[in-house]
Formats: structure tokens, C-alpha cells, sequence
């Protein structure tokens, strides 16, 4: 019974908008979408290296290899803030990368293709991260204090991401025919991924409806990819490509573009771990984490060594 | 120990602010907690100081007993500016 009034209060401060913060009582189910949810999120950031990393050593100047790389390393940052605040919610870091690496815990399936040409660091930055963007800016209003701080972190740093996506794209499309092709060709590859990366249609979306209730998600997952499609359809066309759906058409009376049916074949596919470069990524992810173990130890030996030298001298 | 100890991160925006709290990380001792906080939280000058305290070394009050902690300041309305009147004649005050 108690748990019940203690449910319903939870509730209403929720619904007058207030915030929860980390040591206040909250239903456990709460407390285990948030984990899921926010961990997942985490690995993605960090998966989410692995693509971009690729190109790194092969940058076309200075200044992409400076801006990619100052983008992959604020990624790695994004990674950090979420994983510290879920380890609010009362779990431990090592468990949830645990979760990562053991294939249990999943992250954004956009992460499972390849990235080909230089031409896909433009398509990334400017769709990929624009999708994220979309998703990001209402998580700001969160009702778990700790991820809508994380989010107001993560969406300040995100602007630069999308805009030197775009920026790639604009200089191959203002270049000789092949770089055009070759912008075509990466917006060929990675439209209908980014529209995936909303999620399942809200009719069968399972976590939806609760999170709705609980202010974790503020805007439903098709209302999210309508309004990317609206806003990224004419960033399209100045660029001079052609988005690679022969259904996408604007709808003078609703304002709004219809678009072409998602395969979600293709996207259980990937999240089920059968897309093109599952295996990479965890491979990676793995030898990352394995090659990592010595240096974690060394580094608290060292600090222990130092503490004792330090009480002796005491 | 599985992960190395947690750090709470405190950030000085600029001279004249105080430290203000903006998140956590691990680190093995608090000069590499510091080095990593101006890596992660610092990376656009949002600081010129930091500080840097072992999670275990905070005690917090206890949410659930928020009301018995706050609320005899709610009764204390004469702690406040308003609660007194001075005529409108009388300025600066
Ligand atoms: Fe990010
Ligand atoms: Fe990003």
C-alpha cells in the first residue's frame, strides 16, 4: 500500500514538471528504463567512435583532420557524461560495460554500417548527428536531473558536429562530377538508417507509452522523424542530391513531407546483430577494452604506491 | 576494486563565480581526476579553476527528510526583505 501512495505522489511530481533527482524515492521500473535507456545511449557515443575513427588517418587536409578529430574525441566525452549519470541510478561503470562488451546491452544500429568514402563523414555529421540532435534537444527537459544535465552538455557540443558534416558535403557537391557522385552515393547509403535511428512507429513502440507518461521522452519517435525529414529534405536540395526516395513528396496542405516505407526487416536485422559490421564494432570495442586492462591497473597501483610513500613521510 | 574511484567535478566558469558542480568521473588518484575533468568538462573554456572531490567524502542530507530540514525556514518570512515596511518616500533602501 505504501509503495502505491508513494507511486502516486512520484507521479504527480512528475506531472508538475518537477525534477527527480538521484537519492529521491522513485518506482523501480523508473529507475530501470532510465538505466537501459541511458547506458544505451552511452554505448552508442562510444560505438559511435568507431566509424568516423576509420578516417581519421585519412583526412583530405589539416582542418578535417583537426575538426574529425575534435569531434570523435567530444563524442568520446558524450559517452562519459551519460555512463556518470547513470551511475547516479546506484549502478557501477564496470557492470554496464560489462553489458556492452558481453553483447547484453545494445546500442544505435546506425553504428553497424560501414563508412566507405570520405564522402560518409559528411553524410554522418550532417544526418547522423542531426538525427541525434533531434532526439537530444527534448531530452534536455528530462524529468531524471542527471541525464537532462548530461543532455544540455551533450546538445551544446553537438551544433559543430552537424555543421562540419555538412560543410564535407558541400564542398564535394561544389567540386568535379565524381566527388558529387560520391556525396550522392553516401546519402544514397545513409538516408534511410538515419530515419531508423527514431525507432520502431509508435504503434509498436514498447516503452513508449510509460515513458511518455514519466516525461523521460517528451515527443513521439514518428513526430521526431517527421520533423527531421522536414528540415533535412531542403538541406538536401541546396546541396544539389537527390534523396533516394521515389515516394517523398510535400504535402501543400499539411506542410509536411510523406515519405516512403522504413524496412524495419532491415533495421531488426541490425539490432538483432546481423548487420554489416556488428561483429567489427564489438571486436573493437573488445581489444579496446582488453589492450586498456594494463594501464588501468598500472595507473592505481601507482596511486596506491604514492599514498603509502605519502603516509610514511607523514 | 572494479572501477577506479569516483570523482565529483567542480568548475569555476570564471573569476568571480563560484565553483559550481558538473558531474562526475573516475580516476585512479585526484591530480589524474583533475587532468582528466579539464579534458572532458573543459574542452571549450568553460573553466579557469577546478576542483576535484572523492565521492565518498560528501555527505548529503537525506531527501526523504527534506521537510524536516526546510520547512522551519518556510515559517521565517521575517528573513526576508519584504516582510518589512518602508514608506515609498524613503529611498535606497
Ligand atoms: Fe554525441
Ligand atoms: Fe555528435
Amino acid at each position: 500500500m505504501q509503495t502505491l501512495d508513494q507511486e502516486l505522489h512520484f507521479q504527480s511530481r512528475i506531472d508538475n514538471e518537477e525534477k527527480i533527482e538521484p537519492r529521491d524515492w522513485m518506482p523501480e521500473a523508473y529507475r530501470h528504463t532510465l538505466v537501459r535507456q541511458i547506458s544505451q545511449h552511452a554505448h552508442s557515443e562510444v560505438v559511435g567512435m568507431l566509424p568516423e575513427g576509420n578516417w581519421i588517418t585519412r583526412a583530405p587536409s589539416l582542418k578535417r583532420k583537426l575538426a574529425l578529430l575534435a569531434k570523435v574525441q567530444d563524442e568520446a566525452g558524450h559517452g562519459l557524461y551519460l555512463y556518470a549519470a547513470c551511475e547516479t541510478l546506484g549502478v557501477e561503470r564496470a557492470d554496464l560495460i560489462d553489458q556492452l562488451l558481453s553483447g547484453k546491452a545494445k546500442y544505435s544500429s546506425i553504428f553497424n554500417y560501414p563508412t566507405l568514402t570520405w564522402a560518409d563523414m559528411g553524410a554522418i555529421g550532417w544526418l547522423v548527428d542531426g538525427a541525434a540532435i533531434m532526439n537530444q534537444v527534448p531530452l534536455c527537459r528530462c524529468s531524471y536531473g542527471p541525464y537532462a544535465r548530461a543532455m544540455v552538455r551533450v546538445c551544446k557540443e553537438e551544433s559543430f558536429h552537424q555543421r562540419q558534416g555538412y560543410e564535407i558535403l558541400l564542398t564535394l557537391c561544389r567540386g568535379t562530377a565524381v566527388q558529387k557522385e560520391m556525396a550522392q552515393d553516401a546519402l544514397n547509403r545513409w538516408w534511410w538508417p538515419s530515419l531508423m535511428m527514431f525507432g520502431p512507429n509508435d504503434s509498436d513502440s514498447e516503452h513508449s507509452e510509460q515513458s511518455m507518461k514519466w516525461k523521460i521522452k517528451r515527443i513521439s519517435n514518428d513526430d521526431l522523424r517527421q520533423k527531421f525529414v522536414d528540415i533535412t529534405v531542403p538541406q538536401a536540395e541546396y546541396l544539389g542530391l537527390t534523396v533516394p526516395d521515389k515516394d517523398l513528396k510535400y504535402n501543400e496542405e499539411t506542410g509536411h513531407y510523406e515519405f516512403g516505407k522504413i524496412n524495419w526487416d532491415e533495421f531488426w536485422q541490425v539490432v538483432k546483430g546481423h548487420g554489416p559490421c556488428n561483429r567489427e564494432r564489438m571486436e573493437a570495442r573488445i581489444k579496446a577494452h582488453e589492450d586498456g586492462a594494463w594501464v588501468r591497473e598500472a595507473a592505481m597501483a601507482y596511486s596506491e604506491k604514492q599514498k603509502s610513500k605519502n603516509q610514511k613521510v607523514a | 576494486m572494479k572501477d577506479w574511484p569516483l570523482y565529483e567535478i567542480f568548475i569555476r566558469s570564471k573569476n568571480g563565480l563560484s565553483h559550481k558542480h558538473v558531474g562526475s568521473l573516475h580516476a585512479a588518484d585526484a591530480e589524474m581526476a583533475i587532468e582528466n575533468a579539464r579534458d572532458v568538462y573543459t574542452r571549450r573554456m568553460e573553466g579557469v579553476s577546478i576542483w576535484v572531490v572523492d565521492s565518498r567524502e560528501i555527505t548529503a542530507s537525506n531527501p526523504a527528510e527534506q521537510d524536516a530540514l526546510f520547512d522551519p525556514a518556510e515559517s521565517k518570512i521575517y528573513r526576508h526583505p519584504t516582510f518589512y515596511d518602508v514608506p515609498e518616500e524613503v529611498r535606497h533602501m
